[in-house]
């Protein structure tokens, strides 16, 4: 394990992001509105980091940044000791393989006329990776627990659950070194959810990927991962392991998000209201 | 004396052609009830709640029983239904969204309700409704009541909602997945209100929902769906503390809670294999079956119905020793 080097592989550093507001007045210049503020953040290998935030707090945009889709206004993001944005074709290249997105809901990020095969071949080809891409497919489809009959078929002949294996598996297609994942249980059933779970969990140890986990249920981060930041109005607030933010959160929108999370128990002892 | 109960439902089947995406559903909610109804996606539990409300989709038939008010809900007319929603029953629906008029402001909708079913001027309609607006913690009424849906905030349109459906007093309010479309810091404000003006006007809820930890703050009693069929029901502190189904003990392992954050790692969440059967395709006997660990030939076989200790189970789970 690389775990206790604690080099990160992809981290964001300083990073401020702002977007123009409309112009109110003719003669005062157009104010703007500080999305990210001074964003610290990063992931080493085989560690799962979580990111928590009530909406409009930031987390959308602090993604399309670590994925390198947005280019950071202020700050830098490194992907391996190199700044991304500064860095030579070829590193920006095996940055664009290195780090893979999984979304919300698998049913709007697959096409519905692409069999699975082919779906899963689409990150091959468009990253222009060279090598067996057959037997790629089938190591990848064992690390998600997928059957070969799979990859013959439509997404509609799948449950929310399985569509959510087979979106992990088109992530992990380039071998990835790290996984981010946004959302990716909100939109399954309860007793699906936690097969995604304990998948994502298996293959950071497995695999030895970072893993960047963004959410706004805290229980469910906490589960995943074992250090989580929580983003409030573009700043992260606190960071912290799960288990301490749980018990002895410091930041008021901690207290709001440890607050909010319902659970069967308090529910019982008529504490949850 | 007592009351009729706010509803009661005798073997409610619902489908469309030869399949029934609700299969022989019973239960009794009293007047000031709560009851949970939970279950997955294709469970079959919000075309329950749809047929309650006669708004079962064109095509789609409905059989059985459901007597509410002092008649049967299956046969009642179009016309008269119509008359009854919103004043005897009515429902919160999940997406606030798609369910408000996006053309007319928000205090006019609530004013509607009020008018179409009480015989008030629409000036007294309209005060009724700055007062409901009030009563849902809503700061600036007046001004929130010109705005239109666009304009205000998923959690404002979801009380707004919630303000419709209490407009009238009515018996039994139908909440399907009230808080899953809002943002987790407003879900609990949204229960808090829905909970405190429910029980001032001993109005009996019906919340439908696969959040388990909605429904243990919530309810009092709870059916959980399996594929069309209630597969245990009994009251919510029996049921989530010592469930018999092996649906329902899988259901709650697979929550995430204090307990396996704490030990870091080391423990992993209880998940049930497979998933739900479509409709077109269910299993013979318990429609459990193939995901069910406890299976026998018998359950492959037999159909089991609820039994005594609130299961539908051949081999019920047993009592933990705690």
């Amino acid at each position: 394990m690389t775990l206790s080097t604690r080099d990160p592989i992809l981290a964001m550093q300083g990073v401020t992001q702002s977007y123009g507001l409309q112009r109110t007045s003719l003669f005062a210049p157009p104010s703007s509105f500080k999305v990210l503020d001074s964003i610290d953040f990063d992931v080493c290998a085989g560690e799962a980091v979580g990111l928590v935030g009530e909406s409009g707090a930031g987390k959308t945009t602090l993604t399309r940044i670590l994925i390198g889709m947005e280019r950071p206004q202020q700050g830098r993001l490194i992907f391996e000791g190199n700044d991304v944005w500064s860095a030579t074709p070829a590193e920006r290249e095996r940055f664009r393989r290195s780090v893979q997105m999984v979304l919300q809901n698998p049913r709007s990020s697959l096409d519905p006329r692409m069999r699975i095969g082919t779906a899963l071949l689409e990150p091959m080809r468009s990253l222009r990776i060279e090598g067996d891409h057959i037997k790629r497919l089938h190591e990848v489809l064992e690390q998600v627990g997928l059957d070969k009959s799979a990859l013959e078929r439509f997404p509609h002949e799948f449950s929310g659950g399985q569509l959510q294996r087979i979106a992990i598996a088109r992530a992990l297609m380039p071998n990835p070194r790290v996984l981010v994942a946004d959302e990716p249980v909100s939109a399954l059933d309860v007793s699906i959810q936690a097969q995604v779970l304990n998948l994502l969990r298996d293959l950071v140890r497995d695999l030895n990927l970072g893993l960047v986990f963004i959410a706004h249920d805290l229980s469910v981060v906490a589960y995943t991962t074992s250090r989580v930041s929580v983003i409030a109005a573009g700043r992260i607030v606190e960071v912290g392991q799960p288990v301490e933010l749980f018990t002895r959160p410091t930041a008021a929108a901690t207290r709001n998000l440890v607050d909010a999370v319902l659970t069967v128990e308090a529910g019982l002892e008529g504490k949850a209201l | 004396m007592t009351l009729a109960p706010a509803i009661e439902v005798h073997d409610l089947v619902v489908g469309y052609d030869a399949l029934n995406a609700v299969r022989g559903v019973s239960f009794t909610l009293p007047r000031g009830g709560r009851m949970g109804l939970v279950g997955e996606s294709g469970s079959g539990k919000s075309m329950t709640a749809l047929a309650l409300m006669g708004l079962s989709p064109t095509g789609w038939h409905a059989a059985g029983q459901v007597l509410h008010d002092g008649v049967d809900l299956i046969t009642e007319t179009d016309t008269s239904f119509s008359k009854r929603r919103g004043r005897t029953i009515s429902m919160v629906f999940q997406d606030p969204m798609s369910s408000l008029n996006p053309v007319r402001r928000v205090g006019d909708q609530i004013a509607d309700v009020i008018h179409r079913h009480s015989k008030v001027s629409r000036r007294e309609a309209m005060k009724q409704a700055l007062d409901l607006m009030v009563q849902m913690n809503m700061p600036r009424p007046e001004q929130l009541a010109r705005s239109y849906p666009h304009q205000i905030s998923g959690g404002q349109k979801q009380r707004i909602m919630i303000a419709m459906a209490l407009a009238c007093y009515p018996q039994l309010i139908i909440a399907d997945e009230p808080t899953t479309a809002l943002d987790v810091t407003v879900q609990k404000q949204v229960l808090r209100l829905l909970n405190a003006a429910a029980r001032d006007r001993n109005t009996a809820l019906l919340m439908i929902t696969h959040d388990l930890p909605v429904i243990a703050a919530m309810c009092d009693t709870v059916a959980v769906m399996y594929a069309g069929r209630i597969v245990e029901h009994g009251p919510v502190q029996e049921v989530f503390r010592s469930p018999r189904h092996h649906y329902t003990r899988g259901l709650l392992d697979s929550q995430p809670t204090m307990d396996n954050i704490a030990l870091d790692g080391s423990s992993r969440l209880g998940s049930i294999p497979g998933m739900v059967p479509p409709l077109h395709n269910l299993p013979t006997g318990c429609a459990f079956h193939p995901r069910c660990a406890a299976a026998s030939e018998k359950c492959r076989a037999e159909m089991p119905e609820l039994g005594a200790n609130g299961a539908a189970c051949w081999h019920p789970v047993k009592e933990k020793a705690e």
